[in-house]
């Protein structure tokens, strides 16, 4: 038999049963403050500040933001799932487990992402239920939503991967998402059109990734973007092929792993 | 599956080095073979390269150059087929504090490509007295009870080697027995297994081979009946009160030696033979005018052994 060929699906399951488990078991963290967080959001910036912006491209303030907070959440939810699911067990020791078990390095990105994306789907959509007690919504094309929601997930899952791997503290696990992932999510048009910022500062914004994200999502629930939903997607692919590459090149030379 | 399964050796090492980023050479051209079926104690003091070593075989660690099989399938060609047939108990006590015993224990079953097995996983968690704290979580679980659960882990994907690092480092002597005890049982199933210590008293009780590994290197691999033949020689020393130049031919029947100021003259002998010959070669000493002004006896142990072959070890 070759067993290169036989691909070990008993251990994916294993790992993402797991990791979906521990989700449930901290239900409060995982699921329950999202949720009120985003309510804060609507009640400080939807009703409080939201009230004195009118509309933004003909969509209620309140509406705007719908699509940027679940970005927002989607983006540091499936970053931290990642990067936590992968460290704790480098920080603990009991990754010797994962490293000595008959799996792939294919099979292990697939459980652990596939773990933390669909636990950062899961909390896209509560929150999306949760906003749609506050805004009336509808989505144009929730086909264009869901891949966004699932692509966004699962690469910013890898990434959240790749810094798990590389982090040797708690101090590093947090240090890419406060210092880059916060700031640029704020920066990307959560809260408003980077249309409305002046020349200069638009095509500063054009370089930050999340812009396209969340644009790009945006278009897929009121049909209207900042920057054209082809190149929304072709950015997020992007990204994802960068993620996938640093993923290989760990795996292939055992990066923070097997030295 | 292999077709080199009728091969002697389980475990094939060759020219196996390792060094680390800092320059460290953790292992220095390792060659050991590994029997089917055997206990093998891997002796060593701290940081000879014990866990660098198992951690190699084992996938955890990236070797720089060399070769390793475990039944037939190289460690990396066919990682799946090799990996599959491992179980390890590392030393540290490294568990998911959060997940029960059964949860944990079916984890790593399923992570090995086993189908689930709930009577087999009851039968492993009986078997080291963990039964009744199937639902308690790691975290509540005392120090031995910990080891045993990862010995539960190792053992819950039926593996052929069994690599125990450690296993009683910090152990209770009831458990400590236990352990043996366990091990044993293993081994009569067939399992083949490999344990690292710093105990001598362990290797002497467990193993049917012993390898010593000092500074990233084999230094020594034995059968325990070869060792015990060592354990079983003592040696009278004997303080002369004027040096010889040689030993007279009289006693050439004795296994004696002169040390080279003739100072010194050492019998070297079986204590467990019937008629060690002790009294009979002081009476023909004294026969022979050979004084004597002090006199000792000392046992060659594995202790004294394996103390003896690091001091050589430059």
């Amino acid at each position: 038999m070759n067993w290169r060929a036989v691909p070990n699906f008993r251990a994916v399951w294993a790992i993402y049963r797991v990791e979906m488990a521990r989700a449930f078991r901290t239900v409060l963290q995982s699921i329950v403050s999202p949720v009120i967080s985003t309510s804060l959001y609507f009640v400080v910036f939807g009703s409080a500040i939201g009230s004195r912006i009118t509309e933004i491209d003909g969509i209620s303030y309140g509406a705007f933001i719908v699509p940027g907070l679940i970005m927002l959440s989607l983006l540091t939810q499936s970053i931290s799932n990642a990067s936590f699911a992968i460290y704790f067990p480098k920080f603990v020791g009991s990754i010797y487990e994962l490293l000595s078990a008959p799996v792939s390095y294919l099979e292990i990105v697939i459980a652990y992402v596939g773990g933390a994306a669909t636990k950062s789907i899961i909390l896209g959509l509560i929150i999306l239920a949760t906003a749609s007690l506050f805004v009336p919504l509808h989505i144009q094309h929730p086909v264009w939503m869901l891949a966004f929601l699932v692509l966004t997930a699962v690469t910013f899952s890898l990434f959240g991967f790749i810094i798990g791997i590389w982090a040797k503290s708690f101090e590093q696990l947090q240090l890419v998402p406060l210092l880059i992932i916060t700031p640029l999510t704020f920066l990307g048009g959560s809260f408003y059109s980077i249309n409305m910022l002046p020349e200069a500062w638009r095509t500063v914004t054009l370089f930050n990734p999340v812009v396209y994200l969340i644009s790009g999502f945006r278009w897929s629930f009121y049909g209207k973007s900042d920057v054209s939903v082809g190149v929304s997607l072709g950015m997020t692919v992007v990204f994802l092929a960068i993620c996938i590459a640093i993923v290989a090149w760990i795996f292939r030379t055992g990066y923070r792993l097997r030295n | 599956m292999s077709s080199t399964n009728n091969s002697p050796s389980i475990i094939s090492i060759s020219g196996v080095t390792k060094t680390y980023a800092t320059g460290f050479k953790a292992l220095k051209e390792i060659n050991l073979d590994i029997e089917r079926g055997e206990i093998f104690a891997l002796l060593g003091p701290n940081g000879a390269g014990k866990t660098t070593l198992i951690s190699i075989v084992c996938g955890i660690v990236n070797r720089s150059s060399g070769t390793v099989t475990v039944d037939g399938h190289d460690i990396n060609r066919d990682y799946r087929a090799a990996r599959s047939l491992i179980g390890l108990v590392p030393q540290e006590l490294t568990i998911d504090a959060f997940e029960s015993v059964w949860a944990t224990v079916n984890y790593s079953r399923g992570l090995f490509g086993k189908p689930p097995n709930p009577a087999f996983v009851e039968k492993v968690l009986r078997d080291l007295s963990l039964w009744d704290k199937k639902d308690a979580k790691a975290i509540t679980l005392s120090g031995g009870m910990k080891r045993r659960l990862m010995i539960a882990k190792a053992l819950s994907h039926e593996p052929r080697v069994l690599f125990l690092d450690e296993p009683t480092a910090g152990v209770d002597v009831e458990l400590r027995q236990d352990m043996w005890a366990m091990v044993r049982r293993l081994r009569d199933d067939g399992v083949t297994i490999i344990l690292t210590t710093h105990y001598i008293e362990e290797a002497e009780a467990m193993a049917d081979r012993v390898g010593v590994i000092n500074r990233g290197e084999i230094i020594l691999v034995e059968g325990k009946a070869e060792l015990m033949r060592k354990l079983g020689r003592k040696r009278l020393v004997l303080e002369l009160r004027s040096p010889l130049t040689a030993i007279p031919d009289a006693f050439s029947r004795y296994a004696l030696e002169l040390s080279p100021d003739g100072g010194q003259l050492t019998y070297t002998y079986d204590n467990q033979s019937e008629r060690p010959g002790v009294a009979s070669l002081l009476r023909e000493l004294e026969a022979a005018g050979i004084q004597f002004r002090d006199m000792d006896t000392q046992n060659s142990s594995l202790e004294e052994i394996f103390v003896n072959l690091l001091r050589q070890d430059p």
